[in-house]
Protein backbone atom coordinates (compact mmCIF):
# COMPACT_ATOMS: atom_id res chain seq x y z
CA UNK A 1 0.00 0.00 0.00
CA UNK A 2 2.41 2.40 0.66
CA UNK A 3 4.53 1.24 -2.14
CA UNK A 4 1.54 1.96 -4.47
CA UNK A 5 1.03 5.53 -2.34
CA UNK A 6 4.57 6.37 -3.27
CA UNK A 7 4.31 5.47 -6.74
CA UNK A 8 1.09 7.65 -7.17
CA UNK A 9 2.90 10.51 -5.91
CA UNK A 10 6.16 10.31 -7.99
CA UNK A 11 4.06 9.78 -10.99
CA UNK A 12 1.65 12.62 -9.88
CA UNK A 13 5.18 14.66 -9.53
CA UNK A 14 6.38 13.56 -12.90
CA UNK A 15 3.35 14.64 -15.02
CA UNK A 16 3.45 18.17 -13.01
CA UNK A 17 6.76 18.35 -13.95
CA UNK A 18 6.58 18.01 -17.43
CA UNK A 19 3.18 20.44 -17.41
CA UNK A 20 5.13 22.84 -15.75
CA UNK A 21 7.96 22.36 -18.74
CA UNK A 22 5.23 22.40 -21.15
CA UNK A 23 3.18 25.52 -19.99
CA UNK A 24 6.42 27.05 -19.62
CA UNK A 25 7.23 27.34 -22.93
CA UNK A 26 3.76 28.68 -24.12
CA UNK A 27 4.16 31.28 -21.11
CA UNK A 28 7.54 32.73 -21.75
CA UNK A 29 8.40 34.17 -25.28
CA UNK A 30 12.69 34.19 -24.31
CA UNK A 31 14.05 31.57 -25.76
CA UNK A 32 17.23 31.71 -23.23
CA UNK A 33 15.53 30.00 -19.95
CA UNK A 34 15.18 27.04 -22.36
CA UNK A 35 18.30 26.82 -23.59
CA UNK A 36 19.83 26.77 -20.52
CA UNK A 37 17.71 25.00 -19.24
CA UNK A 38 17.96 22.34 -21.81
CA UNK A 39 21.49 21.62 -20.37
CA UNK A 40 20.35 20.98 -16.74
CA UNK A 41 17.81 18.31 -18.16
CA UNK A 42 20.10 16.82 -20.25
CA UNK A 43 22.80 16.42 -17.24
CA UNK A 44 19.69 15.18 -15.56
CA UNK A 45 19.45 11.99 -17.91
CA UNK A 46 23.37 11.83 -18.50
CA UNK A 47 23.75 11.49 -14.48
CA UNK A 48 21.07 9.42 -13.84
CA UNK A 49 21.69 6.72 -16.76
CA UNK A 50 25.56 7.28 -14.71
CA UNK A 51 24.10 6.23 -11.78
CA UNK A 52 22.29 2.77 -12.76
CA UNK A 53 25.59 1.17 -13.52
CA UNK A 54 28.29 3.62 -11.45
CA UNK A 55 25.83 4.09 -8.71
CA UNK A 56 24.00 1.14 -8.40
CA UNK A 57 26.42 -1.55 -9.57
CA UNK A 58 29.43 -0.05 -8.68
CA UNK A 59 31.26 -0.13 -12.05
CA UNK A 60 32.50 3.91 -12.45
CA UNK A 61 32.39 4.10 -16.00
CA UNK A 62 34.26 6.64 -18.04
CA UNK A 63 32.54 6.33 -21.53
CA UNK A 64 29.94 8.77 -20.79
CA UNK A 65 31.33 10.63 -23.39
CA UNK A 66 31.45 7.96 -25.52
CA UNK A 67 27.64 6.73 -25.61
CA UNK A 68 26.87 10.42 -26.10
CA UNK A 69 28.63 11.00 -28.73
CA UNK A 70 27.29 8.27 -30.39
CA UNK A 71 23.74 9.34 -29.66
CA UNK A 72 24.86 12.61 -31.45
CA UNK A 73 25.96 11.01 -34.35
CA UNK A 74 23.31 8.45 -34.61
CA UNK A 75 21.00 11.36 -35.42
CA UNK A 76 23.63 13.05 -37.30
CA UNK A 77 23.47 10.27 -39.73
CA UNK A 78 20.04 9.40 -39.45
CA UNK A 79 19.69 13.26 -39.97
CA UNK A 80 21.29 13.40 -43.01
CA UNK A 81 20.23 9.81 -44.82
CA UNK A 82 16.50 9.57 -44.41
CA UNK A 83 15.74 13.12 -43.11
CA UNK A 84 14.54 11.15 -39.36
CA UNK A 85 12.45 13.06 -37.30
CA UNK A 86 14.21 13.92 -33.32
CA UNK A 87 12.01 11.01 -32.03
CA UNK A 88 13.48 8.30 -34.38
CA UNK A 89 16.80 10.04 -34.16
CA UNK A 90 16.33 9.38 -30.34
CA UNK A 91 14.74 5.98 -30.20
CA UNK A 92 17.06 4.64 -32.57
CA UNK A 93 20.25 6.40 -30.59
CA UNK A 94 18.78 4.58 -27.32
CA UNK A 95 18.51 0.97 -29.48
CA UNK A 96 22.41 1.83 -31.05
CA UNK A 97 23.26 2.73 -27.15
CA UNK A 98 21.79 -0.52 -25.94
CA UNK A 99 23.76 -2.41 -28.36
CA UNK A 100 26.73 -0.66 -27.84
CA UNK A 101 26.25 -1.37 -23.40
CA UNK A 102 25.72 -5.22 -24.52
CA UNK A 103 29.12 -5.24 -26.82
CA UNK A 104 30.70 -2.79 -23.50
CA UNK A 105 29.77 -4.62 -21.21
CA UNK A 106 30.50 -8.57 -22.60
CA UNK A 107 34.28 -7.07 -22.79
CA UNK A 108 34.79 -5.09 -20.01
CA UNK A 109 32.52 -6.14 -17.27
CA UNK A 110 35.07 -8.98 -15.91
CA UNK A 111 37.61 -6.88 -15.16
CA UNK A 112 36.57 -5.03 -12.00
CA UNK A 113 37.55 -1.03 -10.03
CA UNK A 114 40.23 0.86 -12.14
CA UNK A 115 40.73 -1.33 -15.22
CA UNK A 116 37.26 -1.38 -15.90
CA UNK A 117 37.22 2.19 -16.37
CA UNK A 118 40.15 2.54 -18.27
CA UNK A 119 38.50 0.82 -20.87
CA UNK A 120 35.68 2.63 -21.40
CA UNK A 121 38.10 5.67 -21.44
CA UNK A 122 39.44 3.81 -24.11
CA UNK A 123 36.47 3.49 -25.85
CA UNK A 124 35.64 7.00 -26.05
CA UNK A 125 38.64 6.92 -28.28
CA UNK A 126 38.17 4.78 -30.30
CA UNK A 127 34.54 5.80 -31.32
CA UNK A 128 35.80 9.27 -31.63
CA UNK A 129 38.37 8.42 -34.18
CA UNK A 130 36.16 6.41 -36.04
CA UNK A 131 33.48 9.06 -36.28
CA UNK A 132 36.51 11.69 -37.32
CA UNK A 133 37.61 9.34 -40.42
CA UNK A 134 34.06 9.28 -41.36
CA UNK A 135 33.53 11.81 -43.90
CA UNK A 136 29.47 11.23 -44.60
CA UNK A 137 29.32 12.60 -40.85
CA UNK A 138 31.28 15.61 -41.19
CA UNK A 139 35.02 14.04 -39.98
CA UNK A 140 37.18 16.22 -37.93
CA UNK A 141 35.49 19.56 -38.76
CA UNK A 142 32.18 18.37 -38.15
CA UNK A 143 29.17 19.32 -39.95
CA UNK A 144 26.35 22.45 -39.83
CA UNK A 145 22.87 20.97 -39.04
CA UNK A 146 19.59 23.11 -40.24
CA UNK A 147 17.12 22.58 -37.86
CA UNK A 148 13.84 21.35 -39.23
CA UNK A 149 10.51 24.14 -38.45
CA UNK A 150 9.41 23.17 -35.04
CA UNK A 151 5.96 20.99 -34.62
CA UNK A 152 2.88 22.40 -33.53
CA UNK A 153 1.95 23.35 -30.63
CA UNK A 154 5.96 24.57 -30.35
CA UNK A 155 6.94 27.91 -31.99
CA UNK A 156 10.56 27.24 -31.37
CA UNK A 157 12.80 24.43 -31.61
CA UNK A 158 14.33 24.71 -28.37
CA UNK A 159 11.67 25.26 -26.83
CA UNK A 160 10.41 21.50 -28.19
CA UNK A 161 13.69 20.26 -26.95
CA UNK A 162 13.13 21.47 -23.87
CA UNK A 163 9.79 19.62 -23.55
CA UNK A 164 11.47 16.34 -24.77
CA UNK A 165 14.21 17.07 -22.36
CA UNK A 166 11.49 17.05 -19.90
CA UNK A 167 9.90 13.99 -20.98
CA UNK A 168 13.53 12.13 -21.47
CA UNK A 169 14.10 12.99 -17.34
CA UNK A 170 11.27 11.66 -16.61
CA UNK A 171 11.66 8.42 -18.78
CA UNK A 172 15.45 7.81 -16.99
CA UNK A 173 14.37 8.74 -13.83
CA UNK A 174 11.75 6.34 -14.05
CA UNK A 175 13.76 3.44 -15.03
CA UNK A 176 16.72 4.16 -12.71
CA UNK A 177 13.69 3.92 -9.94
CA UNK A 178 11.95 0.99 -10.82
CA UNK A 179 15.18 -0.27 -10.87
CA UNK A 180 16.53 0.60 -7.91
CA UNK A 181 13.21 -0.92 -6.45
CA UNK A 182 13.12 -4.24 -8.14
CA UNK A 183 14.99 -7.49 -7.70
CA UNK A 184 17.29 -5.79 -9.63
CA UNK A 185 18.43 -3.02 -8.09
CA UNK A 186 19.06 -5.13 -5.11
CA UNK A 187 21.08 -7.43 -7.10
CA UNK A 188 23.14 -4.99 -8.21
CA UNK A 189 23.30 -3.36 -4.93
CA UNK A 190 24.57 -6.70 -3.30
CA UNK A 191 27.07 -6.91 -6.50
CA UNK A 192 28.42 -3.78 -5.89
CA UNK A 193 29.32 -4.52 -1.64
CA UNK A 194 30.46 -7.64 -2.76
CA UNK A 195 30.54 -9.38 -6.04
CA UNK A 196 31.75 -12.83 -5.05
CA UNK A 197 29.43 -13.11 -2.24
CA UNK A 198 26.67 -12.13 -4.53
CA UNK A 199 27.23 -14.97 -6.55
CA UNK A 200 27.33 -17.40 -3.85
CA UNK A 201 24.35 -15.96 -2.71
CA UNK A 202 22.52 -16.72 -6.21
CA UNK A 203 22.55 -13.35 -7.67
CA UNK A 204 23.16 -13.56 -11.93
CA UNK A 205 26.29 -11.12 -11.26
CA UNK A 206 27.06 -10.74 -15.02
CA UNK A 207 23.69 -11.09 -16.41
CA UNK A 208 22.55 -7.90 -14.19
CA UNK A 209 25.86 -6.00 -14.58
CA UNK A 210 25.04 -6.28 -18.67
CA UNK A 211 21.55 -5.20 -18.03
CA UNK A 212 22.65 -2.45 -16.36
CA UNK A 213 24.90 -1.52 -19.07
CA UNK A 214 22.30 -1.51 -21.97
CA UNK A 215 20.11 0.20 -19.89
CA UNK A 216 22.88 2.86 -18.88
CA UNK A 217 24.27 3.05 -22.23
CA UNK A 218 20.64 3.26 -24.06
CA UNK A 219 19.50 6.53 -22.04
CA UNK A 220 22.61 8.11 -22.64
CA UNK A 221 22.79 7.91 -26.39
CA UNK A 222 19.48 9.11 -25.97
CA UNK A 223 19.94 11.53 -23.97
CA UNK A 224 23.03 12.43 -26.95
CA UNK A 225 20.47 12.25 -30.17
CA UNK A 226 19.09 16.14 -29.71
CA UNK A 227 22.29 17.81 -28.98
CA UNK A 228 23.23 18.10 -33.02
CA UNK A 229 19.54 20.01 -33.36
CA UNK A 230 20.47 21.71 -30.04
CA UNK A 231 23.93 23.24 -31.00
CA UNK A 232 22.98 23.36 -34.94
CA UNK A 233 26.14 21.52 -35.51
CA UNK A 234 28.14 18.06 -34.69
CA UNK A 235 31.49 17.85 -34.26
CA UNK A 236 33.77 14.90 -32.81
CA UNK A 237 35.62 17.36 -30.29
CA UNK A 238 32.07 18.68 -28.49
CA UNK A 239 30.13 15.38 -29.12
CA UNK A 240 33.13 13.44 -27.39
CA UNK A 241 33.92 16.03 -24.82
CA UNK A 242 35.29 13.95 -21.40
CA UNK A 243 33.86 17.10 -19.99
CA UNK A 244 30.59 14.65 -20.17
CA UNK A 245 32.07 11.73 -18.55
CA UNK A 246 33.30 14.12 -15.65
CA UNK A 247 29.90 15.79 -15.27
CA UNK A 248 27.88 13.30 -15.27
CA UNK A 249 30.21 11.45 -12.16
CA UNK A 250 30.16 14.15 -10.30
CA UNK A 251 26.62 15.25 -10.26
CA UNK A 252 25.77 11.56 -9.30
CA UNK A 253 28.45 11.81 -6.69
CA UNK A 254 27.62 15.15 -5.68
CA UNK A 255 24.38 14.50 -5.10
CA UNK A 256 24.30 10.69 -4.04
CA UNK A 257 24.76 7.51 -5.77
CA UNK A 258 22.01 5.60 -3.29
CA UNK A 259 18.90 7.09 -4.73
CA UNK A 260 17.69 7.85 -7.87
CA UNK A 261 17.02 11.13 -6.38
CA UNK A 262 20.74 11.95 -5.82
CA UNK A 263 21.63 12.07 -9.46
CA UNK A 264 18.98 14.41 -10.25
CA UNK A 265 19.48 16.54 -7.39
CA UNK A 266 23.41 16.56 -8.34
CA UNK A 267 22.31 17.83 -11.88
CA UNK A 268 20.20 20.62 -11.04
CA UNK A 269 22.86 22.18 -8.18
CA UNK A 270 26.11 21.82 -10.37
CA UNK A 271 23.98 22.13 -13.61
CA UNK A 272 22.29 25.43 -13.01
CA UNK A 273 25.79 26.57 -10.90
CA UNK A 274 27.72 25.86 -14.61
CA UNK A 275 25.01 28.02 -16.05
CA UNK A 276 24.82 30.41 -13.83
CA UNK A 277 29.02 30.97 -14.35
CA UNK A 278 28.53 31.06 -17.94
CA UNK A 279 26.23 33.83 -17.91
CA UNK A 280 28.60 35.72 -15.21
CA UNK A 281 31.64 34.82 -15.09
CA UNK A 282 33.11 32.37 -18.22
CA UNK A 283 32.21 29.42 -19.01
CA UNK A 284 35.43 28.04 -18.34
CA UNK A 285 35.27 28.69 -14.46
CA UNK A 286 32.58 25.83 -15.00
CA UNK A 287 35.58 23.06 -15.40
CA UNK A 288 37.15 24.84 -12.53
CA UNK A 289 33.85 25.19 -10.31
CA UNK A 290 33.05 21.22 -11.26
CA UNK A 291 36.27 19.99 -9.91
CA UNK A 292 36.43 22.25 -6.72
CA UNK A 293 32.51 21.21 -5.63
CA UNK A 294 33.90 17.40 -6.54
CA UNK A 295 36.91 18.15 -4.03
CA UNK A 296 34.45 19.66 -1.35
CA UNK A 297 32.05 16.58 -1.48
CA UNK A 298 34.21 13.97 -1.44
CA UNK A 299 36.36 15.43 1.31
CA UNK A 300 33.08 16.71 3.14
CA UNK A 301 30.39 14.78 2.38
CA UNK A 302 31.34 11.22 0.53
CA UNK A 303 27.79 10.36 0.39
CA UNK A 304 26.27 13.60 -1.32
CA UNK A 305 23.62 15.66 -0.72
CA UNK A 306 21.76 12.44 0.05
CA UNK A 307 24.11 11.52 2.79
CA UNK A 308 23.92 15.07 4.14
CA UNK A 309 20.19 15.37 4.56
CA UNK A 310 20.20 12.19 6.27
CA UNK A 311 23.14 13.20 8.60
CA UNK A 312 21.22 16.27 9.33
CA UNK A 313 17.74 14.47 9.91
CA UNK A 314 19.38 11.96 12.36
CA UNK A 315 21.11 14.89 13.80
CA UNK A 316 17.46 17.03 14.33
CA UNK A 317 16.10 13.51 15.38
CA UNK A 318 18.60 12.94 17.54
CA UNK A 319 18.50 16.31 19.14
CA UNK A 320 15.05 16.03 19.67
CA UNK A 321 14.91 12.77 21.18
CA UNK A 322 17.43 14.13 23.51
CA UNK A 323 15.22 16.93 24.94
CA UNK A 324 12.28 14.60 24.96
CA UNK B 1 26.08 -46.54 -0.42
CA UNK B 2 23.57 -43.90 -1.81
CA UNK B 3 23.90 -42.17 -4.83
CA UNK B 4 26.03 -38.98 -3.87
CA UNK B 5 25.06 -35.75 -3.88
CA UNK B 6 27.83 -34.53 -5.16
CA UNK B 7 30.60 -36.13 -6.86
CA UNK B 8 33.99 -34.89 -7.05
CA UNK B 9 36.11 -36.86 -10.05
CA UNK B 10 39.73 -35.98 -10.97
CA UNK B 11 39.96 -32.34 -10.90
CA UNK B 12 42.71 -30.88 -11.38
CA UNK B 13 43.54 -26.95 -11.14
CA UNK B 14 46.45 -25.24 -12.19
CA UNK B 15 47.39 -21.64 -11.74
CA UNK B 16 49.87 -21.34 -14.41
CA UNK B 17 52.95 -23.83 -13.51
CA UNK B 18 51.58 -24.57 -10.15
CA UNK B 19 48.98 -27.10 -9.88
CA UNK B 20 47.11 -26.42 -6.82
CA UNK B 21 44.95 -29.73 -7.05
CA UNK B 22 46.18 -32.77 -8.82
CA UNK B 23 43.03 -35.44 -9.94
CA UNK B 24 41.64 -35.31 -6.83
CA UNK B 25 37.79 -37.25 -6.38
CA UNK B 26 35.65 -37.20 -3.49
CA UNK B 27 32.03 -38.41 -3.26
CA UNK B 28 29.58 -36.80 -0.15
CA UNK B 29 26.55 -38.40 0.44
CA UNK B 30 23.18 -36.78 1.00
CA UNK B 31 22.88 -35.47 4.66
CA UNK B 32 26.68 -36.32 5.48
CA UNK B 33 29.40 -34.04 7.97
CA UNK B 34 32.38 -34.62 6.06
CA UNK B 35 35.48 -32.78 7.47
CA UNK B 36 38.26 -31.15 4.50
CA UNK B 37 41.51 -30.76 6.17
CA UNK B 38 45.34 -29.85 5.42
CA UNK B 39 48.23 -27.38 5.80
CA UNK B 40 47.98 -24.10 4.77
CA UNK B 41 48.42 -23.58 0.71
CA UNK B 42 47.18 -27.45 0.28
CA UNK B 43 44.24 -26.55 -1.65
CA UNK B 44 41.70 -26.97 0.62
CA UNK B 45 40.32 -23.32 -0.56
CA UNK B 46 40.76 -24.22 -4.33
CA UNK B 47 38.71 -27.38 -4.25
CA UNK B 48 35.27 -25.61 -2.62
CA UNK B 49 36.07 -22.32 -5.21
CA UNK B 50 36.06 -25.38 -7.82
CA UNK B 51 32.89 -26.81 -6.31
CA UNK B 52 31.35 -23.28 -5.87
CA UNK B 53 32.29 -22.27 -9.32
CA UNK B 54 34.29 -19.43 -8.93
CA UNK B 55 36.85 -21.45 -10.27
CA UNK B 56 36.82 -23.36 -13.55
CA UNK B 57 38.76 -26.97 -13.96
CA UNK B 58 41.59 -27.48 -15.93
CA UNK B 59 40.22 -31.36 -15.45
CA UNK B 60 38.09 -33.52 -14.04
CA UNK B 61 34.26 -33.56 -13.65
CA UNK B 62 31.78 -32.10 -10.71
CA UNK B 63 28.47 -33.33 -10.24
CA UNK B 64 25.88 -32.43 -8.20
CA UNK B 65 22.33 -34.57 -7.61
CA UNK B 66 23.51 -37.02 -10.76
CA UNK B 67 24.52 -33.70 -12.96
CA UNK B 68 27.57 -32.56 -14.34
CA UNK B 69 27.55 -28.89 -13.00
CA UNK B 70 31.47 -28.22 -14.01
CA UNK B 71 30.48 -25.69 -16.68
CA UNK B 72 28.07 -24.20 -14.80
CA UNK B 73 28.10 -21.30 -13.31
CA UNK B 74 28.34 -19.38 -9.49
CA UNK B 75 25.13 -18.84 -8.91
CA UNK B 76 23.11 -21.63 -10.74
CA UNK B 77 25.26 -24.36 -8.90
CA UNK B 78 23.85 -21.74 -5.64
CA UNK B 79 20.43 -22.44 -6.86
CA UNK B 80 21.05 -26.15 -7.35
CA UNK B 81 21.64 -26.44 -3.44
CA UNK B 82 25.67 -25.93 -2.99
CA UNK B 83 26.11 -22.99 -0.46
CA UNK B 84 29.15 -21.79 1.10
CA UNK B 85 29.92 -18.99 3.69
CA UNK B 86 33.82 -17.46 3.23
CA UNK B 87 37.28 -18.15 5.01
CA UNK B 88 37.12 -14.24 5.60
CA UNK B 89 33.70 -13.30 6.33
CA UNK B 90 31.99 -11.24 3.29
CA UNK B 91 28.95 -9.41 3.81
CA UNK B 92 27.02 -6.94 2.21
CA UNK B 93 28.69 -4.08 4.29
CA UNK B 94 25.84 -1.61 3.28
CA UNK B 95 22.74 -3.64 4.20
CA UNK B 96 21.62 -4.56 7.62
CA UNK B 97 21.29 -8.09 8.63
CA UNK B 98 17.94 -9.15 7.56
CA UNK B 99 18.43 -7.30 3.74
CA UNK B 100 21.89 -9.76 3.08
CA UNK B 101 19.47 -12.24 4.10
CA UNK B 102 16.73 -11.10 1.37
CA UNK B 103 19.09 -11.04 -1.12
CA UNK B 104 19.75 -14.88 -1.02
CA UNK B 105 16.15 -15.78 -0.47
CA UNK B 106 15.53 -13.14 -3.51
CA UNK B 107 17.20 -14.80 -5.56
CA UNK B 108 17.58 -18.52 -4.81
CA UNK B 109 14.41 -20.07 -2.69
CA UNK B 110 12.61 -17.59 -1.96
CA UNK B 111 11.88 -16.33 -5.89
CA UNK B 112 8.61 -15.89 -6.28
CA UNK B 113 7.32 -15.40 -2.70
CA UNK B 114 6.22 -12.33 -1.66
CA UNK B 115 8.48 -9.94 0.29
CA UNK B 116 6.49 -10.18 3.50
CA UNK B 117 7.14 -13.87 3.23
CA UNK B 118 10.40 -13.61 2.39
CA UNK B 119 10.86 -11.24 5.56
CA UNK B 120 9.29 -13.62 7.57
CA UNK B 121 11.86 -16.23 6.33
CA UNK B 122 14.78 -14.38 6.72
CA UNK B 123 13.59 -13.47 10.25
CA UNK B 124 13.10 -17.12 11.70
CA UNK B 125 16.76 -18.13 10.26
CA UNK B 126 18.43 -14.93 11.61
CA UNK B 127 16.65 -16.20 15.15
CA UNK B 128 17.52 -19.77 14.67
CA UNK B 129 21.59 -18.27 14.17
CA UNK B 130 20.85 -16.06 17.37
CA UNK B 131 20.83 -13.25 15.64
CA UNK B 132 17.23 -12.07 16.46
CA UNK B 133 18.62 -8.38 18.49
CA UNK B 134 20.83 -7.62 15.19
CA UNK B 135 18.31 -8.09 12.86
CA UNK B 136 17.82 -4.40 11.65
CA UNK B 137 21.79 -3.51 12.26
CA UNK B 138 24.16 -2.36 9.19
CA UNK B 139 26.07 -5.95 8.81
CA UNK B 140 29.21 -3.32 9.33
CA UNK B 141 28.35 -3.58 12.95
CA UNK B 142 28.53 -7.13 13.63
CA UNK B 143 31.34 -8.67 15.81
CA UNK B 144 33.56 -11.68 14.02
CA UNK B 145 31.21 -14.14 15.60
CA UNK B 146 28.34 -12.39 14.84
CA UNK B 147 29.39 -12.17 10.94
CA UNK B 148 30.14 -16.07 10.62
CA UNK B 149 26.61 -16.57 11.82
CA UNK B 150 25.48 -14.31 9.04
CA UNK B 151 27.60 -15.90 6.49
CA UNK B 152 25.91 -19.16 7.72
CA UNK B 153 22.02 -17.70 7.76
CA UNK B 154 22.95 -16.34 4.43
CA UNK B 155 24.01 -19.44 3.10
CA UNK B 156 21.07 -21.28 4.79
CA UNK B 157 18.45 -18.87 2.72
CA UNK B 158 19.40 -20.42 -0.25
CA UNK B 159 17.99 -23.81 1.26
CA UNK B 160 21.27 -25.44 0.25
CA UNK B 161 21.56 -29.24 0.23
CA UNK B 162 25.41 -28.88 0.84
CA UNK B 163 26.85 -26.34 3.06
CA UNK B 164 30.30 -25.55 2.78
CA UNK B 165 32.20 -24.24 5.96
CA UNK B 166 35.36 -22.75 4.67
CA UNK B 167 37.39 -21.95 8.00
CA UNK B 168 33.70 -20.56 10.29
CA UNK B 169 35.73 -20.98 13.01
CA UNK B 170 38.49 -19.24 12.26
CA UNK B 171 39.73 -16.46 14.91
CA UNK B 172 36.55 -17.62 17.17
CA UNK B 173 37.46 -17.83 20.91
CA UNK B 174 36.56 -21.95 22.32
CA UNK B 175 33.14 -20.33 23.62
CA UNK B 176 32.16 -19.20 20.01
CA UNK B 177 34.10 -21.97 18.38
CA UNK B 178 31.39 -24.36 20.12
CA UNK B 179 28.70 -22.27 19.42
CA UNK B 180 29.18 -22.52 15.48
CA UNK B 181 29.48 -26.15 15.96
CA UNK B 182 26.50 -26.31 18.05
CA UNK B 183 24.69 -24.40 14.53
CA UNK B 184 26.18 -26.51 11.80
CA UNK B 185 25.44 -29.66 13.69
CA UNK B 186 21.80 -28.82 14.19
CA UNK B 187 21.19 -27.63 10.33
CA UNK B 188 23.08 -31.30 9.65
CA UNK B 189 20.36 -32.87 11.81
CA UNK B 190 17.68 -30.85 9.40
CA UNK B 191 19.33 -33.25 6.65
CA UNK B 192 21.78 -30.71 5.34
CA UNK B 193 24.95 -32.13 4.40
CA UNK B 194 28.20 -30.16 5.08
CA UNK B 195 31.78 -29.82 4.27
CA UNK B 196 33.88 -27.88 6.92
CA UNK B 197 37.23 -26.69 6.27
CA UNK B 198 38.96 -26.07 9.51
CA UNK B 199 42.06 -25.77 11.27
CA UNK B 200 40.66 -26.73 14.31
CA UNK B 201 41.25 -29.89 15.23
CA UNK B 202 39.14 -30.62 17.70
CA UNK B 203 36.16 -29.25 16.10
CA UNK B 204 36.75 -31.38 12.80
CA UNK B 205 37.15 -34.60 14.81
CA UNK B 206 33.99 -33.92 17.12
CA UNK B 207 31.96 -32.81 13.43
CA UNK B 208 32.57 -34.79 10.75
CA UNK B 209 32.11 -38.23 10.16
CA UNK B 210 34.51 -38.72 7.60
CA UNK B 211 37.76 -36.75 7.31
CA UNK B 212 39.97 -35.82 3.83
CA UNK B 213 43.49 -34.78 4.04
CA UNK B 214 45.02 -32.82 1.21
CA UNK B 215 48.39 -31.85 0.89
CA UNK B 216 50.29 -30.20 -1.99
CA UNK B 217 46.83 -30.89 -3.72
CA UNK B 218 46.90 -34.26 -3.63
CA UNK B 219 44.33 -36.58 -1.53
CA UNK B 220 47.29 -38.40 1.01
CA UNK B 221 44.30 -39.75 3.59
CA UNK B 222 40.95 -40.56 4.10
CA UNK B 223 38.40 -41.94 6.25
CA UNK B 224 36.74 -41.62 9.85
CA UNK B 225 38.57 -38.80 11.78
CA UNK B 226 40.83 -41.06 13.74
CA UNK B 227 41.68 -43.18 11.14
CA UNK B 228 42.85 -39.82 9.64
CA UNK B 229 44.79 -38.73 12.58
CA UNK B 230 46.17 -41.20 12.94
CA UNK B 231 47.85 -41.76 9.28
CA UNK B 232 51.74 -40.84 9.44
CA UNK B 233 51.50 -38.72 6.16
CA UNK B 234 48.85 -36.79 8.07
CA UNK B 235 50.95 -36.50 10.59
CA UNK B 236 54.21 -35.55 8.51
CA UNK B 237 52.38 -33.30 6.53
CA UNK B 238 50.97 -31.01 9.47
CA UNK B 239 54.31 -31.29 11.75
CA UNK B 240 56.78 -31.96 9.39
CA UNK B 241 58.31 -34.57 10.99
CA UNK B 242 57.57 -38.53 11.85
CA UNK B 243 56.24 -38.97 15.12
CA UNK B 244 58.46 -39.69 18.10
CA UNK B 245 57.64 -42.91 18.89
Amino acid sequence: MQQAERGWIFWTAAALFVGAAAFATLAIKNEYPFFAGYLILQFMVLATAWNILGGYAGYVNFGTSAFFGLGVYTAVFLFKATGAPLLVQIAAAAAVGALLGFLVGLLTLRMRGIFFSIATIALTIIIETFIINWKFVGGATGMPMIRPPATAPFDSYIKMLFVNGAVMVVIAVALARFIQGSWIGRGLRALRDDELAAACSGVPTLKLKLLACVISGALMCAAGAPNAMYLSFADPASAFNLNYSVSALAMSLIGGTSHWIGPVLGALLLGSTQQLLTVTISSEVNVLVLGLMLILFVVGAPEGLLGLFRRMRARFSGDAGGRA
Amino acid sequence: MSEPLLDVKRVTKRFGGFTALDEVSVAIRPGERFGLVGPNGSGKTTLINCISGVLGLDKGTISFLGTDISALPTYMRTRRGIARSFQIPRPFRTMTVIENLMVALEFTAGHGHRETERQQEAIALIEQMGLGAKASRPSSELSQVELRKMELARAMAARPKLLISDEAMAGLSSAEIDEVLDLLIKLNQDGIAIIMIEHIMQAVMRFSERVMCLDAGRIIAAGTPAEVMADQRVQEAYLGASPQG
